[in-house]
């Protein structure tokens, strides 16, 4: 049996996807396949498979990239889909412990990815604010108050999970001073 | 040689490489030598793998030919930077057993 679960995770949620993904897999619903906003499982056994999920470097198509992915798998795991630059991989829970990184130094670059990524996001969308705030300064519109008012929202967000992400750089540059 | 210092997954990645070795046999072998303490894990083991082929520690060869698995395996360079490791974890223990009384 199938189901098609629609859920959005926000760039900052990657830890509680991957979360989610694997409480799902701990009741019986193993990850199928992924596209924006849709997950599609398929019943198995509970707890089957692990899941775990990385933003690379660069898109899914590069050969550097396409030679991640085939090296993750010659280690036993299986490339279930990607998203953007999301790529999601999972393993026979039977199989052994599966992570995808084992120190603080592979950890921190991965957190930097997230960092550029929502930074470039929080600019680009600063880039229409400040301009479309004006306009509608300058000549009051509701439709156009309302598209502000959501990208605001959205800046707003993307500014917590960056204070977020920044936070959880510190943390590991710390424990990376004392420790592997 | 500027004083490096090695992580102990690049250490025992080094080791292990003295035969040479794709991936997953790396993974593997090198948590058989450690009895099972260090795991190295896909992301980190492929980065560490790049780094150390961009410095000239370890080589490629071509996999054989039934599979595409690159295989891996150290070099003179590689070596050397292996046997100073060992020298100064020696004086590691030395000092160590000096000041923490333990055998």
């Amino acid at each position: 049996m199938r189901k098609i679960v629609h859920k959005n995770f926000f760039v900052w949620q990657a830890d509680l996807e991957e979360k989610w993904l694997n409480e799902m897999s701990a009741q019986g619903w193993q990850l199928l396949s992924v596209a924006l906003f849709r997950y599609e499982f398929e019943q198995g056994d509970k707890g089957e498979y692990c899941y775990r999920l990385e933003l690379l470097e660069d898109w899914p198509t590069h050969p550097n990239s396409m030679e991640y992915i085939r090296f993750v798998e010659e280690t036993g795991a299986e490339f279930i889909g990607r998203v953007k630059r999301w790529v999601y991989f999972r393993k026979r829970t039977a199989d052994g412990a599966f992570e995808l990184f084992s120190d603080i130094k592979s950890q921190l670059t991965v957190n930097m990815r997230s960092v550029q990524l929502l930074t470039v996001l929080f600019f680009v969308e600063l880039a229409y604010l400040l301009p479309a705030s004006y306009m509608l300064y300058t000549a009051p519109h509701l439709l156009l108050a309302g598209v502000i008012a959501l990208n605001a929202v959205l800046e707003l967000l993307m500014s917590i999970g960056l204070v977020k992400m920044l936070a959880k750089r510190s943390q590991l540059k710390r424990e990376l001073a004392i420790r592997e | 040689m500027e004083n490096i210092v090695l992580t102990e997954a690049v250490f025992y990645v080094l080791l292990s490489l003295h035969t040479p070795l794709h991936g997953y046999g790396i993974m593997q072998q090198v948590s058989e030598l450690s009895h099972g303490r260090v795991n190295l894990a896909a992301g980190t083991l492929y980065g560490a793998l790049s780094t150390m082929q961009d410095k000239g520690w370890i080589e490629s060869l071509p996999g054989e030919q039934s599979s595409r698995k690159k295989e891996y395996r150290i070099t003179t360079v590689g070596r050397a930077v292996a046997v100073a490791e060992l020298a100064r974890l020696r004086e590691l223990v030395a000092h160590g057993s000096q000041f923490l009384e333990v055998k």
